[in-house]
């Protein structure tokens, strides 16, 4: 076989990998904390599983749901399918459904417990803003989410975090509770270690979810050959977005006054809580892609 | 795609197998003894065109090679779809130097690193009553399919694609799934 022009970023898998192992082990730490300490931590480990465990069975159904997103036939949606059908055949994996959401917000997502159940959304705004080209970007960023069972991967992650939480706030609560006299200061420290844990957690989820979207770009570049097609998409995409206000506005300043802020640079300090990447970062990898298509060999 | 790899999601191009294509010359047979299909001498490729200077030299340098036969131009089109068709022709009873020019297609695209780019080719067929089937090869799962358009309509005909999965069933690996069986409207190969 020949050759292919596909390069790996072992970096970034690197960087996923760190962040997975950091959010399995601190999930580790807290329970190892708690048995050593003596605490019956089952009951919430259970909830705390099953809870997730719905979110991600269910996640097609309540995600389309959320999004007022229809299921779309081949005869509803000609181009829609031909253009998925053809990405699916290129990267050989078995053909979504396809949904179309009903909004002027220009966005697309997927979901689906498996890549036998998933599902893969456009908007309707999406579809008046972007060309042919720009569309197929998109789906093909998707269809490498649903490649790459983002779903699972993200719900476990999201779920680990939320269980280190709960279980350190239990824990603590509850064990602490019955052998100290000074119940002031028992409430307030299992307040901050359970608040650090959650905090902690909720960095890394964003982390390794932010790693996960430059993937899914990157794969979506090297499946339709065209990252400069899902870079013009991404831009105009974002903004649209920037124009559209996400913050509410009753909150939108004072909040700012809390932050300890000349120390804190404020973009980086959005980029650490954001789920995606930057514009620019995501940009700057597409054009990198683009350079190793282009280059004579 | 191993589960590995796609949970470090790094999902890589799926390869594409060349070699499966030539199979085509004897089912020609096959097709020709159980339902009367000839071929017609046409066949197209169909890749997807990437960005970049080292495509277009790609495809330059495929046009030089597939011209200097002598023969007829070859010729590309574009899809709606962004995917390009270069079609070759050759006499309707050299069905083998048909295949090893679609081939040679294949392998500069390969060499040039563009392997994971094709999509499909397609190998035409005439029914005795005028009628066209296309043989489509699928490279990313090595399996064939038929695909017979009505004219003038995007409809199938389900009845003749089905009778030529029966006929050459042995001699090709056809497609197991029928919803992977691509329509191709208004494929060059099929005009």
């Amino acid at each position: 076989m020949g050759h292919t022009r596909f390069r790996n970023d072992p970096g970034l898998t690197a960087r996923m990998g760190l962040v997975g192992f950091l959010l399995v082990a601190l999930y580790l730490g807290v329970v190892a904390a708690l048995i050593a300490y003596g605490l019956p931590t089952v009951f919430v480990v259970v909830i705390a599983v099953g809870v997730g465990w719905g979110q991600w069975y269910f996640s097609d159904t309540v995600a389309m749901k959320a999004m007022r997103a229809r299921e779309v036939t081949p005869e509803q949606a000609p181009e829609l399918h031909g253009v998925v059908d053809r990405l699916c055949a290129l990267a050989d994996m078995p053909k979504p459904r396809v949904a179309v959401a009903d909004t002027d917000i220009p966005n697309a997502f997927a979901t689906g417990r498996s890549p036998s159940h998933a599902v893969v959304c456009v908007t309707t705004g999406l579809l008046r803003r972007l060309d042919a080209d720009e569309v197929e970007g998109v789906l093909g960023h998707e269809l490498a989410h649903v490649a790459h069972r983002d779903v699972s991967v993200m719900t476990v992650a999201s779920t680990l975090g939320v269980l280190a939480g709960l279980i350190m706030r239990w824990g603590l609560y509850f064990g602490g509770g019955g052998r100290d006299r000074n119940n002031a200061a028992v409430f307030l420290a299992v307040w901050v270690a359970s608040i650090a844990v959650y905090l902690i957690s909720f960095l890394l989820t964003r982390a390794l979810s932010r790693y996960r979207e430059l993937s899914a770009d990157r794969a979506a570049a090297y499946l339709t050959g065209r990252p400069s097609s899902l870079a013009s998409a991404l831009t105009k995409i974002s903004g649209d977005m920037a124009r559209i206000p996400t913050r509410d506005l009753r909150q939108a300043e004072p909040v700012s006054a809390f932050l300890f802020a000349p120390a804190l640079n404020k973009q980086s300090l959005t980029a650490l809580f954001s789920s995606h990447p930057s514009l620019d970062q995501r940009l700057a990898q597409l054009a990198k892609v683009s350079g190793d298509l282009g280059r004579q060999v | 795609m191993g589960l590995f790899d796609s949970l470090l999601g790094r999902s890589r191009p799926a390869k594409a197998d060349l070699d499966a294509l030539f199979g085509i010359t004897q089912a020609a047979f096959t097709l020709e003894a159980a339902i009367g299909l000839r071929p017609t001498g046409v066949g197209a490729v169909c890749y997807r065109a990437n960005e970049g200077a080292a495509f277009a030299t790609a495809e330059a340098d495929l046009q030089q090679l597939l011209d200097a036969d002598g023969g007829p131009a070859v010729e590309t089109s574009h899809d709606s779809y962004g995917f390009t068709s270069l079609v070759c022709r050759q006499p309707a009873d050299a069905l083998s130097d048909l295949v090893t020019e679609l081939h040679a297609v294949n392998q500069t695209l390969e060499n040039n690193g563009f392997g994971p780019s094709l999509l499909c080719s397609v190998v035409g067929f005439v029914a005795p009553d005028g009628r066209q089937v296309g043989v489509v090869y699928l490279y990313k799962r090595g399996t064939f399919y038929p695909f017979a358009p009505v004219p003038g309509a995007e409809r199938r005909d389900n009845a003749m694609e089905l009778q030529v999965r029966g006929a050459v069933g042995t001699d090709l690996r056809i497609e197991p799934e029928l919803h992977r069986w691509l329509a191709l409207w208004g494929t060059p190969a099929l005009a």
